[in-house]
């Protein structure tokens, strides 16, 4: 068993995916790549392509247009595999909850195992929050 | 019996797979950390390699529905076969130079030619867009490299006057590294040229290019076939050093003090590839064709030009 997790832990891939966010959150995930936060410490890269993935990272309001595509890349990820939903409006949707064009939270539509509120949330937050979840594997 | 299991254990263990495999993926862990120390950041613990690996094993294999599954899966198996093939041959001739056959410089620099093989194989099986686009590129890439890196190696050839790496290691040891000769040293700049590109790290890294076609021809891949296609990687940057090691700069030694420098000696060549690669933006592919069908394969013809009359 140990065999099995002990790599998952070590070296989570994230894809970043964007539901209509106000690209915010997106430019503090980014921070977490830089020299001064340097995930890749932990093993954690970002990738492109939604197949190598071990965590999705979602961020925004999760939009109408949005839900579909939402949908297909988590069942795109092979698993066993994370659900992140990174700032307030992935998790409540925040100011946006009103809107005619907003479905509602991301796990309204898929499941998620680790919510990080802020608006964006710092880096640290999300260092923490990832750190926390692979805990839980 | 013997005869089955010499070559088994050769091929599997030393110096085939399990041992170019593990020096493969520290090679690769001291570029990560390399990379990572070049642009100011900590960079991954030594078994970062490996954890990624064994995690890929570890995942679940999707074959999306459009792909043939056939070539899709035995694809990153091919280009595996092909780089441990080409270490386990490079090194037992390097152990035994006596052990040589007629043709072995030909049977390895085609065996070279298996993991961008594999590579188009698999990106063109996998029916998405961005992996027909990788593999095309890589496909241009290949016909690029080629001419120079074969011209490169047959200046070689021309030098020591035989085919056989038995005798290009002999020559060497008689008559000096081929670095010594001016004709080795410009075949050796444009052999180092090629393998940067053979082992597509940046500037040519067109094919995978991960900030616009999401790593190209890997895209549809998951799992375990992904680990092996990184795993094929890792072991490539140990297997081509060692070979232009062989050819150009005097084979490996074992004892004594001469251990030590044939260590020194691929740790330099590494140190240069990644450095190259820290240093330069990618090019595009006309570009880089342009670049290695103009300058490199130039210098190329110069050296070979130079074997001829004898320098
Ligand atoms: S949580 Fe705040 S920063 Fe993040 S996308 Fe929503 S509005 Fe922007």
């Amino acid at each position: 068993m140990a065999l099995k997790t002990w790599p998952l832990k070590k070296s989570p891939w994230i894809f970043h995916l964007s539901t209509g966010s106000c690209n915010n959150c997106d430019i503090e995930l980014l921070d977490c790549l830089t020299p001064r936060f340097d995930v890749e410490r932990f093993g954690i890269l970002l990738i492109g392509s939604v197949r190598h993935a071990d965590a999705l990272v979602v961020t925004g309001a999760l939009t109408r247009q949005c839900v579909p595509r939402v949908k297909e890349c988590y069942d795109q990820m092979p698993k066993p595999g994370l659900v992140i939903a990174v700032g307030q409006c992935a998790c409540t949707s925040c100011i946006f909850r009103d809107s005619y064009n907003i479905v509602g939270p991301i796990d309204k539509i898929i499941p998620v195992n680790v919510y990080i509120p802020g608006c964006p949330p710092k880096p640290e937050a999300m260092i923490s929050a990832i750190v926390k979840a692979l805990g839980t594997l | 019996m013997e005869k089955v299991i010499y070559p088994l254990f050769y091929f599997l263990i030393f110096p085939g797979f399990l041992f170019t495999g593990i020096v493969g993926l520290l090679a690769s862990w001291v570029d990560r950390k390399v990379t990572a120390r070049v642009q100011w950041r900590v960079g991954p613990p030594w078994y970062q390699p490996l954890a990624d690996i064994l995690k890929l094993l570890g995942k679940e294999t999707i074959v999306p529905a459009g792909p043939r599954a056939t070539f899709f899966l035995l694809a990153p198996v091919l280009g595996l076969v092909g780089v441990t093939l080409v270490s386990t041959v490079v090194w037992v001739l390097n152990l035994n130079p006596g052990s040589s056959f007629v043709g072995d410089l030909v049977v390895v620099l085609y065996l070279l030619a298996l993991p961008p093989l594999a590579v188009i194989i698999g990106g063109a099986a996998s029916k998405n867009p961005l992996g027909a686009l990788g593999a095309a590129r890589e496909m241009k890439l290949v016909l690029g490299y080629e001419l120079p890196f074969l011209i490169a190696v047959f200046t070689v050839v021309v030098k020591v006057g035989s085919i056989l790496f038995g005798d290009i290691l002999n020559f060497q040891e008689f008559n000096g590294i081929m670095l010594r000769h001016p004709s080795g040293i410009l075949a050796f700049v444009v052999a180092i040229v090629c393998s940067q590109a053979k082992l597509t790290l940046i500037p040519f890294d067109i094919p995978e290019a991960e900030q616009e076609i999401m790593s190209g021809p890997y895209v549809e891949y998951s799992g375990a076939p992904l680990a092996i296609f990184k795993l094929t990687r890792a072991m490539m940057l140990f297997a081509l050093p060692v070979f232009l090691i062989t050819v150009f700069w005097g084979g490996l030694h074992f004892s004594g003090w001469n251990l030590l420098w044939t260590i020194l000696k691929y740790v330099a060549l590494l140190v240069v590839i990644v450095v190259v690669r820290n240093t330069n933006p990618r090019l595009r592919i006309d570009q880089a064709i342009r670049f290695l069908w103009g300058p490199v394969t130039a210098v190329a013809i110069l050296g070979m030009i130079l074997a001829v009359v004898g320098l």
